[in-house]
């Protein structure tokens, strides 16, 4: 699972691309985790452009960056929300609690 | 009611084959010329019976999941995932949003997203013995050119 990061000021834009199911999520969780805890960003901007398919998994991952920037006293934004991802995490509510872009 | 079309699959509990399964079910649905977000929607409701199977159903070891696939003369399209595993106490309870015995790594929103995204979501389970998720999805009928 592919995760592109760029850091520019207090902010850490991560790109995350292809499917993020079960089967990819322990890894795309773990090395979102590291980057974050490396970079201690302000704000944590996961730009999902590149995200082919996305299930429930996907919304556990998006949480549990959500509440580790929320420890560090940061906010996050989701960027480039492809259709079929949306419509999972509007499922959880998850439109009502990170601000995004579509 | 007979189906129009029928195909079955079995596969290993391994987490790779959650592409597979999904990718499978889209695959069939094809004949009935869906939507992309028809889809969609069924590659993800297939993807959230298929991962059950694998974190809960057999969490220590793996087994065997059954994907069947039936077409109907209405445009219906009915999936149905099976297991052999460990089965569910409390169906009832585990259908409810957010509720998860998986921890921090799930949602708890795969029997949410399943009756969502479907039409009809059937769960039958029986501890020790397996459980058999049945959904039913009718794809809308297009205007020919």
């Amino acid at each position: 699972m592919p995760v592109q990061c760029e850091e520019l000021g207090r902010v850490l834009t991560a790109s995350v691309s292809g499917e993020v199911d079960h089967h990819a999520a322990k890894a795309l969780m773990n090395e979102l985790n590291r980057r974050v805890d490396a970079a201690l960003p302000g704000r944590l901007e996961l730009d999902m452009g590149g995200v082919t398919f996305m299930d429930s998994s996907g919304i556990a991952v998006v949480l549990r960056s959500w509440k580790r920037m929320r420890q560090l006293g940061g906010s996050m934004t989701l960027r480039a929300v492809p259709p079929q991802a949306a419509k999972v995490l509007k499922a959880a509510g998850v439109d009502k609690l990170i601000p995004w872009e579509e | 009611m007979k189906p129009v079309n029928e195909a079955k699959i079995t596969f290993l509990s391994r987490s790779a084959n959650e592409g597979f399964a999904r990718t499978a079910a889209a695959c069939f649905a094809a004949q009935l010329d869906p939507t992309l977000d028809e889809i969609n929607d069924i590659k993800t409701a297939v993807s959230e019976a298929v991962t059950n199977c694998i974190v809960h159903a057999y969490p220590e070891a793996l087994g065997l999941v059954t994907l069947r696939l039936r077409l109907f003369e209405d445009n219906v399209l009915e999936i149905m995932v099976k297991d052999a595993g460990v089965g569910i106490p409390d169906v009832e309870k585990a259908r409810k949003p957010l509720f998860t015995t998986g921890g921090d790594d799930r949602s708890g929103m795969g029997f949410t997203i399943m009756e969502s995204f479907m039409d009809k979501l059937k769960v039958r389970s029986l501890p020790g013995k397996g459980t058999t998720v049945t959904m039913r999805r009718r794809i809308s009928r297009r205007l020919q050119a």
